[in-house]
This record gives structure tokens, C-alpha cells and sequence, in this order.
């Protein structure tokens, strides 16, 4: 009689399915969760891994240490409001941040492709370097690999960073309590119009800039100033909806926010209609959202607007007492609707 | 924004509501047309406002979910193909063939990609001499002048590695055959403005006469549509019948000249199949015998290719109002937008997916998915 389970080598997702990888199993909506739940989760077996955070939380030679990384693979590599290199920083400098941990040291793996100008490489790595400084981190180990021409698209960068926890805050979903406020950090959707349209060649009248920036400064603010976060995440693919439904799916309560409370640009808001698009799935690399406790909502939005990257701070809306891991949102016409996880990648309508 | 948020205005829907609750004496049913249309009504939750008497169903006026599962196929066999560059608008990458979408011919390395406009396609196919590019030309009245403006350019210029899958079909053929069937339960219609706003509305006024069916021309927005349910309800309460203009910021009673001017140049009516409700008469659009060079059909010999769709999805009774998503045993079990069985499941405009996407939690609290 054996304890140890039977080693498998059959595949956890029906091959059937999906014999290939497609697209929209990156693209953040349900085929991801379903490849990562599915798949990666069991493979590697960690209790870590299974808190689906941001990054790993830990405590490691008397310190509380955060440790995460993240792939970029942009294009193109250079948009209105940043580049690959700003991002791959702020990602990483992100992803630490809504752990709660002050992060300190930052890795950086650059695969280059044959044939890459210098130009360009030396662009990235510039940008790599002033990014790390005004997040105030410090890049201290790295690898470069060529491939083969084709075989890339220019530069693909992955970051891995650690951060310290200097703080006895439990931040994560687990802590999220039905009546926390939601607060989210600034208008929504501009670093997915940004890509498309520089992609796509759409123009409108002025160009629109993505929102690539660092958010640590502005959870030191929070955490600084006392407040008791509860949750913190950022907005990256699957925009604010997405974002919504995982940590009402992880606390098992219903989020109820407001529409006509999520501030959208104009100039989003216009390329959203022409092209079919919901703002509220759109890629961010510069927003999250924040689960503070009710009386200290208002505080809590006053340090945000205070700091220079949330300055448009909002609340859109509440956890509830309900059962059932929803997320609702009131429309602009006073009706209630659910929102539910995209499949993958939004699609541009036909007309 | 500027030219949608007064279309959005949550007092003055309340007021439209109010308006129809005070006029409705009876039940109705209306359809709205367009799968625009359907999106609104969901995401909006604008079927809420409205009294119990008063029954939405959802038209055939979503062009992914029409277009039937061969022109799929034929897209496939085409895309797959070496020297092939296939262009095509977004959501029908993801409309199910027999075998596989366009996804996953792009997936095992098959060019195809996702454009805005069939001109950049006229585009791709000046800056890859050596490639057949190929647009996937899908649509109603509304993508026809862009497709037939495509088509003469590339006639003009004399670009000859250019052709078109055509699967062009057209709204009013559509109505009177829904209005024609023995099982046909739709009282009064809301038009497609957007299709209007082409072809105008003249076409309707005999539809109505015949069917004894009031048809509002209506837009998009929340505000348009509660407007266009109300004109239509008046009508009905009143015994009229004839075609009324909700959408006059954008549809003159004669439409776009111009885009019509087009159409009729490169395109010529035909018999047309379905998805899920069979071949109309003179219900398309194909290439007239002048431009048939560039009809992608003849250049890849894949005309005489005909497909059996899943016998699971009900989504030719659902497009003719007759069922409603959640009524399918499919829906939410073996059809899902990831791995949908019919193409209402897949476009942002399919009735199956907005109910998906909007209603599904309600539904199943309810018990009834």
C-alpha cells in the first residue's frame, strides 16, 4: 500500500479541448485561470503558489520578504507613455507593491533577437535603468540570450524582483470583510488603447498614453500613514472587471461598484465605442484597486490623491454581506448587472 | 462622452419606462433586429424597466452568428493555405467550422489577421506582392459599401493578388421570412439604425403594409432603444402599422446615396443560406460576373463545399424569436463562449453570448440554466 499518489503523465486539461496554446490563453480571461488552476497549480504544489497572489509572501531569515516575476513581451516596444523597459520595471515594482512590500532588488533576463538594432537595445536599457531609479529600486543580477532571427520580436524581457514586508498587515484577498470600501487608483483603460492603437494604426486626435507607472510610492503612503489595507492589486490584462471577479471568486462576497463612479477618458471612452470594446477589460500597467476598511476609506483616498501616480483616486463601490463571489455593477441607467470573466482577449466587432 | 453619455441618462430612461408602462394595455412582442441592439438590451438591463406584458426577443441581425458554417469552412481552407494572407474583422476568428476557427489556423501558424477595415486589406495585399490576400467580406447593408469600395479599388488599380469571401446578407428578406413563418409570433420590430442609416427605410413601408407590423427604425443607445420600444408600443395600443424614424440623427428616409451607389456597382442579389435558419430568397450579396476575379470562392475552388451544423444548437429558433438562450439544453453546458456549438455563443452581438455574459448567474440562481 502506497501513500504516495500515482506520478502521471497524462495532460490535466482535455487535450481535446485545446491541442495548441492560442492566444487567449494569455490574454487573462478564463482560459488562463483555467491553464493555471488546471495545470500549473497542481504541477508545482505549494501553498504559496496556491494564495494566487502577485507574488510569494514568506518569511526567510527573520525577515518578511515578497518575491515575484513577470514576462514582457509588448510590441510594439516603444508607445505613447512608456516602452518595454519602463514596464518591465514598473510590473515587477507592481506586483511587489500589492503584497504590501517595499521593493529592493529587481533581476532582469533580456532575450534579444538576431538582427535587433543597438539602437533599440541601448533605448531599453535606458529605460530599464531610469525607471529602476524612480521607482528607487536597484537592478543587481541579470542574463542575455540571442535567438534566432523570427524566433523573437526584438527584445522580450522577464523581471523577478524581492521586496520587504515591514509591517504586520495581512494584505491579501483572505483579508478582504463584507463592507470594505473599493477604491481604485485612476482612470481605467488607457495602456490597452494605447498598444492597440499604435498596433493597429488607429489615430485619433491626439495620441492616448498609456498609464505605465510605479505604484509603490503611493502603497508606502497607505501603509505609512497607518491605514489597515486590506487588499491591494493591480490592474494589469483583464483590466478592472477581471481584476473584480478574482478577488470576489477568492473571498466568496459580492462586490458592488458603480459605473457611473469609474472615471474613463473621453478619449478611451470614444475608441471603446468605435472599436466594441468594455473599458472595464482593457489593460492598465499603472492602476489598482485598494480594500480598506469603511472608517478609514475616506483617509486612505486623501493619502492616494496626495501621491503624484493616484492622484485621481475614486471609490467606485462596497464589498456586501452576500454569499456567492459576484461582482454587480450599477449602470448608467440605474439597472444592476453582473460582470463576468472574459473568455479571452476582447474582439473588435464588425459593426 | 461627448454624443453617447445624453443617450445614457438614467432619469429620462425611467421617464421612456414610465411612458411605456402608461401606454401598455396588452402583451406584445417585439424583436429588435440588430444584434447591436440585443448587446444594449443586456448589458443595460433594459428589458428590467419594462412592464411584464411587454416581451423582447432577439433578431437575426448579428452577422457573425448568420454567417453559415460552410462560408466558416471555406475561410479555413483558404487561411490555412501557404501563400495565403487572411484578413478579417475580429469576431469571426473565433465562429466555430466543423473542425477548427481561424484562431487556431492562426494558432498552427496560419497567417490571419484582424483589421479594422477592408482597405488595409487592399493595403497588405499592395505591400506583399507575392502573397493572395483575401478579405472575409461578412456582413448586412451596414460593412457592404466599405467591402464593394474595397473590390472597385483594387479593379481600379488593377491589384490582382486581392479577392473577397463574400458573405453578404441583407435585412429586410430576413423579416419577411420570420413574418412569413406559420410559427411566427413577432408583433412589431425594431430596425437596425445602423443599417437605415445605409440603405434608408423606404424598403420597410411595404413590409409593414403587408404584415400589418409597425417597424421603428431605432439606434443603439439605451435612450434610442426605450424611445423605439415606445413609438412601437403606441402603435400597436393604437392599431397602426406603419414605419416610424426613432433614429433621425443619423437615418435619412433615403439612406447614403453614395454607399448605395457602390453596392449596386460591385454586388448583385442572391439566394443566401443562413446560420441555423436556412437558404432566403434574395436574401445576399455576391460579387456581380464583372468583378468576379476577385471573388475568393472561384480563385481557391472552394464553391461546391457544403457543411452539417451541430444538430444541439437551436440558434435559428432563437434568431427567429421563437426561443430564448437559456432555453436551449446546450446553453452553459455544451456551449460556452470558449467552446461554443453555434455562433450566437461567440460574437459580442450573439444573443446566446450577451445572455452568457449578463444573465448567467441570474439565471442559474433562478434554477433555469
Amino acid at each position: 500500500m502506497s501513500t504516495v499518489k500515482d506520478f502521471t503523465l497524462s495532460c490535466p486539461l482535455p487535450i481535446t479541448d485545446y491541442p495548441t496554446v492560442t492566444l487567449a490563453h494569455g490574454g487573462g480571461g478564463k482560459l488562463m485561470h483555467q491553464l493555471i488552476e488546471k495545470m500549473i497549480l497542481p504541477a508545482f504544489n505549494s501553498p504559496l503558489l496556491e494564495a494566487r497572489h502577485d507574488g510569494a509572501v514568506f518569511e526567510l531569515g527573520g525577515a518578511r520578504l515578497a518575491f515575484t516575476t513577470d514576462s514582457y513581451v509588448v510590441r510594439p516596444l516603444f508607445f505613447p507613455g512608456g516602452d518595454i523597459g519602463s514596464l518591465a520595471i514598473n510590473g515587477t515594482v507592481n506586483d511587489l507593491s500589492m503584497c504590501g512590500a517595499r521593493p529592493v532588488y529587481l533581476s532582469c533576463g533580456l532575450i534579444l533577437e538576431e538582427g535587433l538594432p543597438m539602437e533599440t537595445l541601448w533605448a531599453v536599457v535606458q529605460s530599464l535603468k531610469q525607471a529602476a531609479e524612480v521607482a528607487g529600486v536597484q537592478l543587481v543580477t541579470g542574463d542575455t540570450k540571442v535567438v534566432d532571427k523570427g524566433k523573437g520580436d526584438g527584445v522580450f524581457i522577464n523581471t523577478a524582483g524581492v521586496g520587504l514586508i515591514e509591517h504586520g498587515l495581512t494584505i491579501a484577498p483572505s483579508a478582504v470583510r463584507a463592507g470594505d470600501v473599493v477604491l481604485l487608483s485612476g482612470d481605467v483603460g488607457r495602456h490597452g488603447i494605447a498598444i492597440m492603437a499604435l498596433r493597429e494604426g488607429l489615430e485619433f486626435e491626439s495620441a492616448i498614453e498609456s498609464d505605465c507607472a510605479p505604484l509603490n510610492a503611493a502603497v508606502q503612503t497607505l501603509i505609512g500613514g497607518n491605514v489597515g489595507v486590506h487588499c491591494l492589486r493591480d490592474l494589469t490584462r483583464g483590466g478592472l472587471g477581471t481584476t473584480l471577479i478574482e478577488i470576489a471568486e477568492a473571498t466568496g462576497l459580492q462586490i458592488t461598484i458603480d459605473e457611473m463612479k469609474i472615471p474613463v477618458r473621453d478619449d478611451v471612452a470614444g475608441a471603446c465605442e468605435v472599436l466594441g470594446f468594455d473599458p472595464l477589460y482593457l489593460a492598465n500597467e499603472g492602476r489598482m484597486i485598494v480594500f480598506v476598511p469603511e472608517n478609514e476609506a475616506a483617509r486612505a483616498l486623501e493619502l492616494l490623491r496626495g501621491s503624484q501616480h493616484t492622484a485621481g483616486a475614486v471609490e467606485i463601490g462596497r464589498v456586501t454581506g452576500e454569499r456567492g463571489g459576484l461582482v454587480k455593477m450599477k449602470s448608467r441607467i440605474g439597472t444592476t448587472r453582473i460582470i463576468d470573466m472574459l473568455s479571452g482577449e476582447q474582439l473588435p466587432r464588425i459593426c | 462622452m461627448k454624443f453617447s453619455s445624453e443617450y445614457r441618462d438614467a432619469s429620462a430612461a425611467q421617464g421612456y419606462a414610465q411612458e411605456i408602462r402608461r401606454i401598455t394595455t396588452q402583451p406584445w412582442t417585439i424583436m429588435e433586429i440588430c444584434g447591436g441592439q440585443t448587446h444594449a438590451i443586456v448589458k443595460f438591463g433594459l428589458d428590467e424597466l419594462l412592464p411584464k406584458e411587454i416581451e423582447l426577443v432577439h433578431g437575426p441581425g448579428c452577422p457573425v452568428c448568420v454567417t453559415p458554417l460552410e462560408l466558416i469552412d471555406k475561410a479555413v481552407q483558404i487561411a490555412q493555405r501557404p501563400e495565403v494572407i487572411f484578413c478579417s474583422f475580429g469576431d469571426m476568428l473565433r465562429v466555430p467550422g466543423s473542425e477548427i476557427d481561424l484562431f487556431g489556423i492562426k494558432a498552427r501558424g496560419g497567417d490571419v489577421r484582424i483589421l479594422y477595415s477592408p482597405l488595409d486589406a487592399l493595403k497588405i495585399a499592395k505591400e506583399n506582392p507575392s502573397k493572395q490576400v483575401v478579405f472575409f467580406a461578412v456582413g448586412f447593408e451596414t460593412t457592404a459599401p466599405a467591402h464593394a469600395m474595397a473590390v472597385f479599388q483594387a479593379k481600379q488599380q488593377g491589384i490582382t493578388n486581392f479577392s473577397v469571401l463574400v458573405s453578404h446578407v441583407l435585412v429586410p428578406p430576413a423579416m419577411e421570412a420570420i413574418l412569413g413563418s406559420s410559427s411566427n409570433r413577432v408583433q412589431g420590430f425594431l430596425a437596425a439604425g445602423h443599417v437605415c442609416a445605409i440603405m434608408g427605410y423606404e424598403e420597410y413601408i411595404p413590409i409593414a403594409a403587408k404584415y400589418k407590423v409597425p417597424i421603428v427604425v431605432t439606434g443603439f443607445e439605451p435612450l434610442d432603444i426605450l424611445q423605439g420600444i415606445a413609438m412601437c408600443v403606441a402603435q400597436l395600443e393604437q392599431g397602426r402599422y406603419e414605419v416610424e424614424n426613432q433614429y433621425t440623427r443619423a437615418v435619412p428616409a433615403g439612406g447614403n446615396r453614395q454607399a448605395q451607389h457602390y453596392v449596386k456597382e460591385v454586388f448583385h442579389v442572391v439566394n443566401r443560406k443562413w446560420r441555423g435558419i436556412g437558404e432566403i430568397g434574395a436574401s445576399g450579396l455576391s460579387l456581380r460576373p464583372e468583378y468576379a476575379e476577385f471573388d475568393a470562392e472561384l480563385r481557391f475552388n472552394v464553391g461546391d463545399y457544403t457543411a452539417e451544423e451541430s444538430p444541439l444548437c437551436i440558434s435559428g429558433l432563437i434568431m427567429q424569436g421563437q426561443k430564448k438562450p437559456h432555453e436551449c439544453i446546450a446553453f452553459g453546458r455544451q456551449c460556452t463562449p470558449e467552446k461554443p456549438l453555434g455562433a450566437p455563443m461567440v460574437s459580442s452581438e450573439g444573443a446566446c453570448a450577451a445572455y452568457y455574459r449578463y444573465r448567467r448567474a441570474e439565471l442559474a440562481t433562478a434554477g433555469k440554466v
